[in-house]
């Protein structure tokens, strides 16, 4: 059986597969966006509580995905739960470097001038100092969003949701028929997903990000 | 159009204020003492790092004062609220520190919008504080700031410290970043929207030019804030307190003072003068009956046109056509006795004609006026300053006579 004919008897599956995939991550990171955004604000004021953050989720980070699912079954059990668990902080780095950086890199004059005018410290935040972090944290975000793409597909050894089920399908079954079709369609899907991930995140940059400050 | 409820300015007094950054021996302001009256524009004027900024900035406790206290039209101010204080004193500063991301009407409506104003009132008040600044509201209310020139950034920062009507503003060194003519246009700006506004205006640079020509009064400062002098340009040019101030002031202390007194402040002579319609022979009786060398020639519209000497006309057989010299400079009447000076010397004349609002010949200023203008002026500025200097003493005099009255009293207890 070729590839095209794999897809034409499988879409179903496979359709539904990359639903649980695209889902999985996507709350994963309006999750790990929160928390990142909210631990940058927290820290990006003082020098080592910064770091501290930074070198905290870098980290988390180095730990292999399948070990730390691994390691968090015993915890929490299989299925949903040790996927979200890993996603989320796994997530989490690139978005607080990002906030952290970005914050900092705004100009004190404008934050003088902030202040200057009667602005409270809550709304200096958030309509001064965030909206013009934004755009790199908005990156941050996008990278996430890649490497959670792929991560997610390890989540399938927890008996998670997504694509990874028909790549490991396909790990487990190598030399039978449809093997290779099932590890490239795991693969070509979890692309594809990518590609439309990021296709939004320009929709969205486009949205949100003033015109006064977009590249 | 400010309306008549425009809020005038508020007095400030600063006592005994005092700031001393942490980690550093020495106070970066030490003990200040001042008073600003309402309506009054006060500059802070000394080398950089003597403490102006930080002083500026302890009035709306963007940095909070380590030692003193500071009152805003009698209101102790030193221990309110200072998100609450802030928005009640008008704010700018150098580049402007408009925020990117916001439109020109955003930035200029943050703090109406903060004190909860309607949005139809804070986009009336938009409106007219763009034409205040003189800015198209039209063409400019939506722009980003990036798509504004440093100078009109500038004026937009001006317009956002005014939005909210405060009695009080500050200014640190707001034109030091725009070039020399901009920053011209943009003084000629601020004063004419003081002779509107009245507001009391605390203003830093270390340009004394530019503190010479918007100050009501100029505080020149030294290390830690120190007042080396509090007075008038014009007692500060002609009488500067001691050498830190005259070094200051620098050189060419009679020609800056040039620069206060305007064309309509002294004597506006009369000049015979003829049309280019008038027939050359009364030119001739005309110029005989004057007793002068010289008469001014005015073209159609009665503006000068052609200085005409005796010699001229003989020489002229017939036409005017090429005699006489051109008229090169002219002043107005608000011109300062400066520009008067410079036209005077470049014009061969030895006066320079003033002119009315359409450029009309209404009088002539020469050389000797300008002299006697400005060795009058001089005089008066040092009898000023001496009369000031001797009621300064009588009521230091009077201020111990009374403090040790108090002390005795106390003692007698
Ligand atoms: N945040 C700070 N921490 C410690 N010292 C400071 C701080 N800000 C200013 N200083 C010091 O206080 C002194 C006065 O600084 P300030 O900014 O008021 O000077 P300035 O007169 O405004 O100078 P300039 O004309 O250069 O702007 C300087 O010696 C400066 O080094
Ligand atoms: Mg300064």
């Amino acid at each position: 059986m070729d590839f095209w004919d794999y897809l034409g008897t499988q879409h179903q599956q496979l359709l539904t597969d990359a639903y649980q995939h695209a889902s999985a991550v996507f709350q994963c990171m309006v999750v790990a966006t929160l928390i990142g955004v909210l631990i940058g604000v927290v820290t990006y004021r003082s020098g080592w509580a910064g770091n501290l953050a930074t070198t905290a989720t870098s980290t988390i980070l180095t730990v292999p995905s399948l070990a730390m699912i691994g390691l968090l079954i015993p915890v929490v059990g299989l299925g949903v739960p040790p996927t979200v668990i890993s996603l989320t902080l796994y997530g989490l780095l690139p978005i607080v470097r990002n906030a952290i950086v970005g914050l900092r890199g705004v100009d004190p004059a404008l934050v003088d001038a902030a202040r200057g005018i009667g602005m409270s410290r809550t709304m200096r935040l958030l309509r001064v100092e965030l909206p013009l972090a934004w755009p790199p944290i908005l990156t941050g975000i996008r990278v996430s969003t890649q490497m959670l793409m792929g991560i997610a597909a390890i989540a399938a050894y927890a008996s998670g949701p997504g694509l990874g089920n028909e790549i490991f399908r396909g790990i487990a079954s190598l030399g039978s028929r449809n093997a290779l079709n099932q590890v490239l369609a795991g693969t070509l899907g979890i692309i594809v997903l990518a590609l439309l991930f990021d296709a939004a995140y320009v929709l969205l940059g486009r949205l949100t990000i003033s015109r006064g400050i977009r590249a | 159009m400010p309306d008549e409820t425009s809020t005038t300015g508020a007095t400030i007094e600063l006592e005994n204020l005092t700031k001393r950054y942490p980690g550093s021996s020495a106070p970066a302001v030490d003990n200040v003492n001042m008073e600003i009256k309402a309506g009054e524009i006060v500059i802070f004027v000394g080398p950089s790092g003597c403490g102006k900024s930080t002083t500026l900035k302890m009035i709306n406790r963007l940095i909070e004062p380590t030692g003193g206290r500071i009152r805003i039209g009698g209101e102790d101010v030193t221990d309110i609220d200072p998100v609450k204080l802030r928005r009640k004193v008008g704010y700018a500063i150098q580049s402007a520190g408009l925020f990117p991301h916001m439109t020109v009407a955003q930035n200029i409506g943050l703090v109406p919008r903060m004190i909860g104003w309607s949005s139809s009132r804070i986009r009336a008040r938009v409106e007219e504080l763009l034409d205040l600044v003189g800015l198209e509201p039209g063409e400019f209310r939506g722009r980003y700031p990036r798509q504004l020139s440093g100078g009109q950034q500038q004026r937009v920062g001006v317009a956002r410290a005014l939005a909210a009507d405060p009695p009080v503003l500050l200014m640190d060194e707001p034109f030091g970043a725009v070039d020399p003519i901009t920053r011209d246009h943009l003084q000629d700006e601020l004063i004419r929207l003081q002779h509107e506004l009245h507001k009391t205006i605390v203003f830093v640079t270390h340009d004394f030019d530019e503190a010479i020509k918007l100050g009501d009064r100029i505080a020149v400062l030294r290390e830690h804030s120190h007042i080396a002098q509090f007075d008038t340009p014009e007692a500060i040019l002609t009488n500067p307190a001691d050498d830190f101030v005259s070094g200051f002031v620098g050189a060419g202390a009679a020609l800056k003072r040039l620069n206060l007194t305007r064309v309509r402040d002294v004597e506006i002579t009369d000049y015979p003068t003829v049309t280019v319609d008038d027939p050359l022979q009364s030119i001739f009786d005309r110029l005989r009956e004057s007793g002068t060398n010289e008469i001014l020639l005015l073209d159609r519209r009665g503006r000068p046109y052609k200085w005409l000497r005796r010699g001229d006309l003989m020489r002229a057989r017939g036409s005017l056509a090429r005699a006489g010299t051109l008229v090169h400079d002219t002043v107005t009447r608000d011109a300062t006795l400066r520009d008067a000076l410079e036209a005077v010397l470049t014009d061969n004349a030895g006066r320079v004609a003033v002119t009315g609002r359409r450029g009309e010949y209404t009088g002539v200023v020469d050389m000797e006026t300008l002299m006697n203008s400005v060795h009058e002026l001089l005089d008066a500025d040092r009898l000023e300053a001496m009369e000031h200097q001797h009621e300064l003493e009588e009521a230091r005099t009077e201020r111990t006579h009374a403090e040790q009255e108090g002390g005795e009293e106390e003692a007698a207890r």
